[in-house]
């Protein structure tokens, strides 16, 4: 009876849910102890041991339940097979399908499709595609091939006996068919769903941010969601650092008053770390609109482990975004903000000098200044004084540009002019490049 | 790993005797709860448990503790918690002392030596007086290895621990062994049942959630919930339980701060029977609201809502609610 059980970890494994050998040892000490006589005890049981965390539970619980109704059904047609039959079915000929099929047995059936499954590796299905394949091999394992000789047979064979047995055989090969894909689909919302969801996670991540259509956003959030998750996990850490070899005398004759001051424990001075400030500034003009709205929308998930956090918008104006964007949910936000931002023609200039008027004091030395846009002014003054003075206060400054490198200095594009004063500009097209510029932001504090 | 288990935890012989010798000591346990406690002792692993604040994670060790008699010890986490504090300490103080005291003994012993040599020779045959288990402050972890006959280990709130502590837990939970280097190692005869409680502060490590069971505690049901303060709060009329415990849950509903939990429920009922409530009526509440709440924002939202969901809590029937929140409770 351990087979079930490495079958469930696998699907466990190919959607998403993290199991170590050391778990998969647990869940097999827990079936001994536990016995798959309760299902509810036994579906708690191996949550417990099995999946980790909430979301994991909920996975879990969705391929349980899949899983374990499947494998219920085929043990119970075992037991009522051993009882009745004793026929050993693996090379079934034609006659025994037809049989097997019009006998209405449905215990029966359902164990020869559990038989033909195993024989044809129904488990192994990835995608959704390979369905129909893996169908075609299960009703061939249960003797469909002799079915179609009979069927040739009945047609050649004419005549109304000959039709009306060509129509029996067609209905049965019909329902085998039939019962096979089911089974087949099942196996695949068992094994296959998850890494086809990988397959299709992985491609959304790689895809350009500005070629993203509506019928995209739903996983394209998603994806955010597990993004921003990741990246807090990593930075949330609170790193402190010792300094060692400079004695913190203060703590450490504190701590050894006990001992007469003679220093048996000894303190070191400690270095803390900055939190992150993050103010970033997004151009919302129309060529820059959809690749601000997937950044705003993954760092705004991550205000958790930022909470110092400042947005603001301008095309023309500029201005704070933080209220809306608290206040709405995100879609709403982004409609508002680019209603009341995304008109005017874009100046960088103009941006700056309301940035340095209204909202100075917003930049310190421990703030990233983030900006994203593409840096065509139409032609303004691009107000480089502005500029080096916030890259001089600021801890730094962070360029993405939605524009590939080869297009930087074209035109009215200015962005050589700005580079200068940035410790870094970067190239962000797709999710993966925003992912790996908000980790190089985080990782500046640690 | 096959030793001697006659020990205390005997009566944990069934998911159901667990479930019914929880309740013995007034805590109301669920299946998956005595499932897991169950395993823990089985597997003989750590649990791991998550949810909100008060809903009994911390209480699970404490009735656990009653209800086997024995000892429970509490590692309460937090930032900077180092294995000095968690596991042992040298007494410093008492060795110093007794090196003064014993100063003219030790002149003694060496006196007739002739030699730096063969005085050094006299007193290394002493050598572990200084280091051995009498010089030992054994904090919690040692503690617990040390009982005879098992015992019930608390690590509370180890989210709230740095991340060198959680890798330091690792020996400890995985071998039930504590590694002192001047003495060796000490193993525990009878392992302690081990219950780690987070408030999900920071994300745990991996290593330390995969040697652990992972249970998750959310807000009760309503039957659950009134079992609990029923079981708690003695006195308290039907109907009116029936009532707070309707109202409690659909506060729940709404989404705010902090949702009341078990605790709070079972201090409004304390509130309720020291006010000898008989009904909640709208403005009795009002009044009584911010022992519910704990933030102001929370009962700015809540306060209007108060008569629409008091009619609501009137007209439910108990027991067809079912718990907000995963995973479900049975």
């Amino acid at each position: 009876m351990e087979r079930p059980l490495t079958n469930f970890i696998r699907a466990l494994r190919s959607s998403d849910v993290r199991v170590s050998t050391g778990e998969a040892l647990d869940a097999a000490h827990t079936l001994k102890l536990i016995g798959y006589a309760d299902r509810s005890m036994l579906k708690d049981s191996l949550a417990c041991v099995l999946a980790k965390s909430p979301e994991e539970k909920v996975t879990f619980d969705e391929l349980f339940e899949l899983y374990f109704s499947r494998q219920e059904t085929a043990s119970n047609a075992e037991q009522d097979q051993t009882d009745s039959s004793d026929n050993d079915s693996s090379e079934t000929d034609a006659s025994n399908l037809v049989d097997l099929m019009e006998s209405g047995d449905e215990s029966a059936i359902s164990l020869a499709l559990e038989k033909a499954a195993e024989a044809a590796g129904v488990d192994n299905i990835r995608f959704s595609t390979q369905v129909a394949y893996y169908a075609q091999q299960m009703v061939k394992q249960m003797g469909g091939e002799a079915l179609q000789a009979r069927l040739l047979e009945a047609l050649q064979q004419g005549g109304p006996d000959g039709d009306a047995e060509a129509q029996r055989l067609i209905d049965v090969r019909r329902d085998v068919t039939l019962k096979a894909r089911d089974r087949a689909e099942k196996a695949f919302q068992v094994f296959g769903t998850g890494e086809t969801q990988q397959f299709r996670d992985d491609y959304a991540a790689e895809k350009k941010l500005s070629a993203i259509d509506r019928s995209d956003m739903e996983r394209m959030k998603r994806l955010i969601a597990k993004i921003a998750k990741r990246l807090a996990v990593k930075h949330s850490r609170r790193k402190r650092r010792r300094n060692r070899g400079q004695l913190d005398v203060r703590r450490t004759m504190r701590a050894n008053a006990g001992f007469d001051g003679v220093p048996f424990n000894v303190v070191w001075r400690q270095k803390r770390k900055d939190k992150p400030k993050i103010v970033v500034i997004c151009d919302v003009s129309g060529s820059v609109a959809q690749y601000v709205r997937f950044l705003l929308l993954l760092l705004w998930s991550m205000k958790d482990v930022v909470p110092d956090m400042h947005a603001f918008a301008f095309s023309f104006r500029l201005g704070s975004v933080d209220e809306v964007l608290e206040q709405n949910d995100f879609e709403t936000a982004m409609a508002k903000i680019l209603r009341e931002y995304g008109m005017g023609s874009t100046s960088y200039g103009q941006a700056w000098s309301d940035l340095k008027i209204n909202h100075e004091q917003i930049i310190d030395r421990r703030t990233t200044l983030l900006v994203l846009g593409d840096a065509r002014s139409n032609y303004g003054d691009p107000r480089m004084d502005l500029f080096r003075e916030f890259a001089a206060r600021a801890k730094r400054v962070i360029w993405l540009n939605p524009e590939g490198p080869g297009l930087w200095g074209t035109g009215d594009s200015v962005i050589p002019r700005y580079a200068p004063f940035c410790a870094q500009v970067t190239h962000v097209s797709t999710l993966k490049d925003l992912e790996r510029a908000v980790d190089e932001i985080l990782s500046a504090y640690n | 790993m096959a030793k001697d288990l006659s020990t205390g935890y005997e009566p944990m012989t069934s998911v159901d005797a667990i479930t019914a010798g929880l309740e013995g000591v007034g805590y109301i346990s669920t299946k998956q709860i005595s499932t897991a406690v169950f395993l823990a002792h089985g597997l003989r692993k750590p649990i791991l448990i998550e949810g909100p604040a008060g809903v009994g994670k911390t209480d699970l060790a404490a009735s656990l503790s009653r209800w086997l008699d024995l000892p429970l010890l509490r590692l309460q986490c937090y930032e900077g918690l180092d294995e000095g504090k968690a596991l042992y300490e040298w007494k410093y103080g008492k060795q110093l002392l007794y090196t003064q005291i014993l100063k003219e003994k030790l002149n003694e012993v060496i006196g007739d030596a002739g030699s730096l040599e063969s005085s050094l020779g006299k007193l290394s045959s002493f050598e572990d007086l200084f280091f051995s288990e009498q010089f030992l402050e054994s904090r919690p972890l040692l503690t617990a290895m040390k009982q005879e006959v098992g015992s019930i280990l608390l690590i509370d709130e180890i989210d709230k621990s740095d991340e060198e502590f959680e890798a330091f837990l690792l020996e400890v939970l995985s071998d039930y062994q504590v590694t002192v280097p001047e003495i060796g190692t000490i193993a525990a005869n009878v392992p302690p049942l081990v219950i780690l409680t987070s408030n999900n502060v920071r994300e745990l490590g991996d290593a330390l959630k995969r040697r652990c069971l992972h249970l998750h505690i959310g807000f009760p049901d309503h039957a659950r919930e009134r079992r609990i303060v029923r079981a708690r709060v003695e006195g308290l009329e039907e109907s009116l339980l029936d009532q707070m415990v309707s109202f409690v849950q659909s506060v729940r509903d709404v989404d705010i701060k902090k949702r009341p939990s078990i605790a709070e429920t079972v201090d409004w009922a304390k509130t309720l029977l020291l006010l000898h409530a008989t009904a909640l009526d709208e403005t009795f509440v009002r009044d009584t609201l911010n022992v519910l709440l704990k933030h102001e924002s929370d009962i700015a939202v809540i306060g209007p809502e108060v008569p629409k969901m008091l009619r609501e809590a009137a007209a439910q029937k108990p027991g067809n609610r079912t718990a907000s929140g995963y995973p479900n409770l049975g």
